[in-house]
């Protein structure tokens, strides 16, 4: 014998994301992937462009100067920005570190990795500014 | 002022002699297809909870009213609810504090409704036991009167995950579950956690491929709201992240070990 649903099933509005702002974060960050790959498309065509001589270097280097591009890269640094930052925060909950007996504190390890992230800018900077 | 006048001031409080509306979702399936509101004033008292008002319209002014409940102290999961759009549980969150009102109270969000704010927690009861949360032993029996002997730091491992008291709140917060109704959730990772992390368990192997799996662990995008909801201060947001990791490590150490040395 079958009965009815006689459930009330809440449909999900579109606007969900917009209750709060954890959840408007949330959804932004799930966007930032879109922008992430976009960074990895623009090294990839940086490192051809290099590859294949200085005229096309050159192009390469006009065609990131057009002013489109310029936002276009801006705005994806600032979702790379909070993809990093934001997964910097997931990182105390996921690593519980002991060393014998003494938990290393969460915000020690959430230190650890900001500390790292600006030892290999000022790497990265030293590389390409010297 | 006397000490007798001191013991009944109320410093600091709103008119707690006053009354404050309780606007109440209601769903009666026999009468209508989607939830409508009935409106309730409710004696307003400091130590009065939303779930106290519920009380007083059900004894005094509509006795039809469905809910659910129990034990009025925070501890037997039962009255969760969504008070002013946030799952609460409604026997420890004040009507005082949404003073001068009104308190909105519908049912937990993300579940079926059945009635009133009565919803169906099926799919939730379905979930638990997959994740086996109980003490899985090895293939030798402990003897009869063999007792499991643990340390104050190897209970601390767990013990905050121990707290959960399965209200399912943090169903009703999370926006992965409402968008993906498959997902195992994050009171029964939490829970699997409880038991993974106990030094007397040995059922990590036999958990993980429910946790390990898209609809496990990997299904949440670490929105947090969980942990926020959990009145418990279990943390599952922390325990979920914590089993990606070993979820991780153990697929590395798949690939890369021969099978004695994982």
């Amino acid at each position: 014998m079958t009965t009815a649903d006689r459930r009330y099933h809440h449909p999900v509005s579109f606007t969900w994301w917009a209750r709060k702002p954890s959840y408007l974060l949330f959804v932004l960050r799930e966007l930032s992937s879109v922008f992430v790959a976009w960074f990895v498309v623009y090294l990839l065509l940086l490192v051809a462009a290099v590859s294949s001589g200085n005229e096309s270097y050159q192009g390469f280097l006009e065609w990131s100067s057009h002013p489109l591009m310029i936002a276009l890269n801006v705005i994806a640094f600032a979702f790379v920005l909070l993809h990093a930052v934001t997964w910097f925060g997931l990182a105390p909950k996921a690593i519980v570190l002991r060393l014998g007996s003494w938990r290393v504190p969460p915000n020690l390890i959430l230190a650890a990795h900001y500390g790292a992230w600006l030892v290999i800018s000022v790497a990265v900077a030293w590389v390409i500014l010297r | 002022m006397s000490e007798t006048d001191d013991k009944h001031a109320v410093p600091d409080m709103p008119d707690t002699t006053g009354t404050i509306t309780m606007e109440v979702a209601r769903f009666r399936p026999d009468r209508e297809s989607e939830p409508s509101w009935d409106s309730y004033d409710v004696p307003l008292r400091k130590e009065w909870a939303v779930l106290d008002g519920l009380n007083h319209i059900k004894d005094q002014l509509d006795g039809t009213l469905s809910y659910r409940w129990s034990c009025r102290m925070g501890i037997c999961g039962s009255c969760g609810m969504t008070v002013n759009g946030e799952p609460k549980l409604t026997c420890s969150t004040f009507l005082t504090d949404y003073a001068p009102g009104p308190v909105r109270v519908e049912p937990l969000a993300n579940f079926p409704v059945i009635r009133d704010l009565v919803v169906d927690i099926e799919d939730f009861m379905a979930k638990l036991p997959t994740v086996k949360p109980w003490l899985v032993s090895g293939d030798e029996e402990p003897a009869e009167d063999s007792e499991y002997r643990q340390t104050p730091a190897e209970m601390d491992d767990y013990r905050r995950y121990s707290m959960c008291i399965n209200c399912m709140l943090c169903y009703s917060a999370c926006p992965v579950y409402a968008l993906d109704p498959d997902f195992i959730g994050p009171a029964a990772i939490a829970l699997a956690q409880r038991y993974n992390l106990d030094s007397r368990d040995e059922g990590n192997e036999d958990r993980r491929d429910v946790l390990a799996s898209a609809e496990g662990v990997w299904a949440c995008t670490f929105v947090g709201e969980c942990s926020v909801a959990c009145p418990k201060d279990v943390d599952p947001a922390g325990a979920i992240q914590r089993y990606k990791l070993t979820a991780a490590t153990q697929a590395v150490k798949d690939l890369l070990l021969p099978r004695g040395a994982r």
